[in-house]
């Protein structure tokens, strides 16, 4: 290891690279398709997206410092399955903090947190770059991606939530009543608005999902392969 | 020395070693936080328990207070059988034991219906006699009550539980003195679809029951969820659009809990006094 590399500044180009990479050129949603399901699923609420993605985030910054320092003493032939022990106790750690400290979130999110460890996303990341790179890399690397994965579940979570429900619940927030109460028949709705049921359900993510691809590869032309 | 990643030995400690230290990690932070878990499902029931009364000192209480109010409102907690016998009677004196089982508050109605009320149904699908005297004869079946004493007025809560379209749903249905008038309610769910079926715990939907009752000509009459836009009477509801199944899932759960509860207050008119 030369002295050069050592003296790497903590912010380089390259660092900042793995942090804005994975929100656009190489988002683990829209680009790679990975972390589909969970993406389609807890993105009925705005604040069920958020806390997934902070619960996801998690669990990827640390079990990629984890599978960094350890990349050098980790048998190779059972190297899958380490990440895999790594990323289960991690995320059972979450599932019971999230019951412990924020009990109502964890109930909404129900399964979906227990299913972080089949979010290919984090495995992927695992086996990709923590397995060959140095923690503080992996650490960015871990919150690029998390922040990616996060960008695109909070915006579906926006349009579902917006025009399924006609509200908007961020953490800390009062929820706010976008077209007026639906219950009362106020705002909006008192001119015979609806809300959009079909926002609600899994196959709307797959359509917000879809024109996302495509307005994220209209603007960048690069993206469109062969 | 150099050790040898690839050998059979190396992968096998290495292993060993991983599992012994996650196990152990995950049982410590288990332990720890348990205590923890189990005060809020504790403290959650509370609060539906008291948020089901319908009187405005219990209106909107928060998780946090429930484990205080609950014994400030809740005088006494009884739980009979499907015939309408007392097992088990409880006043606000009583600390509430976890250990004790038939404590009313403390029956796990969730279980009980998936454990032994479902596969009663299943197996006597169709025959609603046979469904009855096969819940009468299970001895593993109760039905909690929770009085409540306000201004000088009794209050019955009462707790049923049952399946939705996906999963459990379960309420708290608080009874006037008469025994037969819903003052309150609070119904829960798993896993009903969000934004449909998950309805049944928003307020316009609970609130429809209020003064709704479950007696006509002396006789007991389920309250009913019906489809959305008809007309209602006293036993009716309006549903959600959308949300067909879980509103057959409510009216098969009620129908069932309430008549055994109908009937208790009917054949002892000394508790509602």
């Amino acid at each position: 290891m030369s002295e050069e590399k050592k003296s790497e500044p903590l912010f380089s180009k390259k660092n900042i690279q793995l942090i804005k990479n994975p929100l656009n050129q190489i988002n683990p949603v829209t680009i790679q398709v990975l972390g589909i399901c969970s993406a389609l699923a807890v993105t009925v609420q705005m604040d069920n997206a958020i806390v997934m993605s902070i619960a996801v985030m998690a669990v990827l910054v640390i079990g990629n410092v984890l599978v960094s320092l350890m990349r050098n003493i980790i048998p190779g032939r059972i190297r899958i399955i380490v990440q895999l022990v790594i990323v289960a106790f991690l995320v059972i750690c979450v599932d019971q903090i999230l019951k412990a400290y924020v009990y109502d979130v964890s109930k909404s999110l129900s399964v979906f947190v227990g299913l972080i460890i089949t979010n290919c996303i984090i495995m992927g990341r695992l086996e990709a770059f923590a397995l060959g790179n140095k923690p503080w890399a992996s650490i960015l690397d871990g919150v690029g991606n998390g922040f990616g994965y996060g960008l695109v579940l909070v915006v579906v979570a926006f349009f579902k939530e917006v025009f399924g429900s006609g509200t908007l619940t961020i953490p800390g927030f009062e929820k706010f009543e976008i077209f007026g109460n639906a219950t009362d028949l106020t705002g909006l709705y008192a001119m015979d608005y609806m809300n959009n049921g079909l926002m609600l359900l899994p196959p709307s993510s797959l359509f917000i999902v879809g024109i996302y691809i495509w307005v994220q590869k209209a603007r960048n032309p690069e993206l469109i392969g062969e | 020395m150099a050790l040898d990643k690839d050998s059979n030995v190396y992968t096998i400690i290495f292993a060993t070693i991983m599992v012994i230290i996650v196990g152990g990690l995950l049982a410590f932070v288990s332990m720890s936080l348990k205590p923890m878990q189990q005060a809020n499902v504790k403290n959650e029931k509370m609060q539906n328990i008291l948020q089901s009364i319908g009187i405005a000192e219990t209106d909107g209480v928060t998780r946090e207070e429930a484990g205080a109010k609950f014994n400030e409102f809740i005088t006494r907690r009884v739980t009979i059988n499907y015939s309408g016998e007392i097992i088990s009677d409880k006043t606000a004196a009583d600390a509430i034991d976890p250990l004790d089982k038939l404590d009313a508050f403390n029956i796990d109605l969730r279980k009980e219906y998936s454990r032994y009320v479902k596969p009663i149904m299943s197996k006597n699908k169709g025959d609603d006699e046979k469904i009855k005297e096969a819940l009468k004869q299970s001895a593993d079946i109760h039905f909690p009550i929770f009085v409540c004493e306000h201004g000088g007025t009794k209050y019955f809560i009462v707790s049923t539980s049952g399946k939705g379209l996906w999963d459990d749903i379960w309420s708290y249905l608080c009874i006037k003195t008469d025994g037969i008038t819903i003052n309150g309610t609070v119904f829960a769910h798993k896993l009903e679809t969000a934004g449909l079926g998950s309805k049944i715990n928003e307020k316009w939907f609970q609130d429809q029951f209020i003064g709704k009752t479950m007696e006509e000509n002396s006789a007991f009459t389920p309250i009913k969820v019906l489809k959305p836009g008809k007309d209602l009477n006293n036993h009716q509801v309006d549903g959600i659009s959308g949300a067909t199944f879980t509103g057959v899932g409510v009216n098969e759960m009620l129908a069932r809990n309430l008549a055994v509860y109908y009937n208790f207050f009917k054949n002892n008119p000394e508790f509602t006094k």
